[in-house]
């Protein structure tokens, strides 16, 4: 067992985990955060994206001893954040959730890109979501998702 | 999809990180990002007894620019690359070649030095680095050595590195004023592995004209005469283009290992390799 402290969503945690913990699995099982979803694990289908120290990250291929130190932040974690919230209006108004099992990493990929790359067209939307698997959607209703949370959150229409 | 059980050390410095590896055999890795060996301990293709963590060591991060080049510590991440976070001595073709590299969430922890100790044949970084004519330095137990990019990788995720040897950084040689490139990689959807790259740099005033070809092959070659014909070119033209692609196809043959009876895959091969060449010589 090895010793790992990581900021959970702004909560400092400590805990003695093996080593062979995936981040992903810590987050759920050791904290309870079942947002972040497992599904390929091995880093190619995006579901389990979180934010560590503020940049999009695979959890099922970062190991929890290896995230000491870092700050996470799973879907959990954004309450009274103005930028996720218009997101997730955007999500709901563009019916860019079907099943729901992509949705966390593909908000967290939303966030980057709003953030990130505030002149990104569709092209460039679509490029970044490249890394991030929806098998219901066809991408159509995520796409005008984020372009509109752009708009938004960019002060426009 | 979860690892085999294994033992984990944090190093703290190169000097920890190397007397943790050679202290603990053949078994022992070093895990830097881990975008590559991550997904090989979950599918358990990869079954190490010891891994050493090297990122807390700073030294690994750190980049230093002078007239001849830049010195890339091995643990950047390919995203401060593509941020141009790295000062580009390359006219963009390191931030055009970590931009295409898998995802952003990978760019973000994947680093360069793990991606060419990896040695995947269809990686993204060596074709580049064996085009500009970098070095990598290895830091060992015996001490520190140079080794050129092309002379690194020998097979499959099989480098020249010994046991306990780290890739310490990566030297890349700045390219001239009127140097040129071209970089094709092709691949079935935006963010996998190459099925074939391409890399062209030609740097008349530095008298270097190299093209690389990933994805071929068991490790990444250099096509001499592809070179030879793209540093004596005066433009481009059909003519030029059809003999880039016969003197592709003999380069690939010649270096082995590659399906050559795969009419398909050869012909990609060569086209890719076309059209870096035509980048290279349209800019």
């Amino acid at each position: 067992m090895t010793s790992t402290t990581i900021s959970v969503n702004g909560r400092a945690v400590t805990a003695d985990v093996e080593p062979r913990l995936s981040l992903a699995d810590f987050l759920r099982e050791h904290e309870g955060l079942t947002g972040t979803h497992t599904a390929c694990e091995h880093g190619v289908c995006g579901a389990c994206t979180i934010m560590l120290d503020g940049r999009p990250a695979r959890s099922c291929i970062t190991l929890a001893v290896a995230a000491h130190g870092a700050a996470v932040r799973t879907v959990e974690g954004y309450d009274g954040d103005a930028v996720m919230a218009t997101i997730r209006d955007c999500f709901k108004r563009a019916h860019a959730v079907q099943c729901g099992y992509c949705t966390p990493g593909m908000l967290a990929t939303a966030y980057d890109i709003v953030t990130r790359l505030p002149d990104a067209d569709r092209d460039r939307i679509r490029l970044e979501l490249a890394g991030n698997l929806c098998r219901c959607t066809g991408y159509i209703g995520i796409v005008d998702a984020i372009e509109m949370a752009i708009t938004e959150v960019g002060g426009g229409s | 999809m979860k690892p085999a059980s294994f033992e984990y050390a944090r190093a703290e410095s190169l000097d920890d990180a190397i007397g943790l590896l050679s202290g603990a055999g053949g078994d022992a890795r070093p895990l830097a990002g881990g975008q590559s060996l991550g997904p090989m301990l979950n599918l358990r293709i990869a079954r190490p007894t010891l891994l050493v963590d090297l990122s807390p060591i700073a030294e690994l991060r750190e980049v230093s620019e002078d007239e001849d080049g830049i010195t890339i510590g091995s643990s950047v991440v390919h995203s401060a690359v593509e941020d141009g976070e790295v000062p580009d001595v390359t006219a963009g073709l390191m931030r055009r070649a970590a931009s295409g590299i898998a995802y952003r969430a990978v760019r973000n922890r994947g680093t360069i030095g793990g991606s060419l100790a990896h040695a995947d044949p269809a990686g993204d970084w060596a074709p580049v680095m064996m085009a500009l004519g970098a070095s990598l330095g290895v830091m060992g137990p015996e001490g520190g050595r140079s080794v050129e990019a092309d002379a690194f990788i020998t097979d499959p995720l099989t480098t020249v590195l010994e046991p306990g040897e780290i890739v310490e950084a990566i030297r890349v040689p700045r390219l001239s004023d009127a140097a040129r490139w071209g970089h094709h990689k092709l691949c079935v959807k935006p963010g996998d592995f190459a099925e074939s790259l391409a890399v062209v740099v030609r740097d008349p005033d530095r008298n270097r004209c190299r093209v690389a070809l990933a994805g071929a092959t068991h490790a990444p070659i250099l096509l001499d005469d592809v070179a030879g014909l793209v540093a004596d070119a005066d433009g481009w033209s059909d003519a030029l283009a059809d003999e880039i692609k016969n003197a592709a196809g003999s380069g690939i043959a010649a270096a082995g290992f590659a399906d050559t009876g795969d009419r398909y895959a050869m012909n990609v091969h060569a086209t890719v390799t076309v059209r870096a060449a035509r980048e290279a010589l349209s800019r």
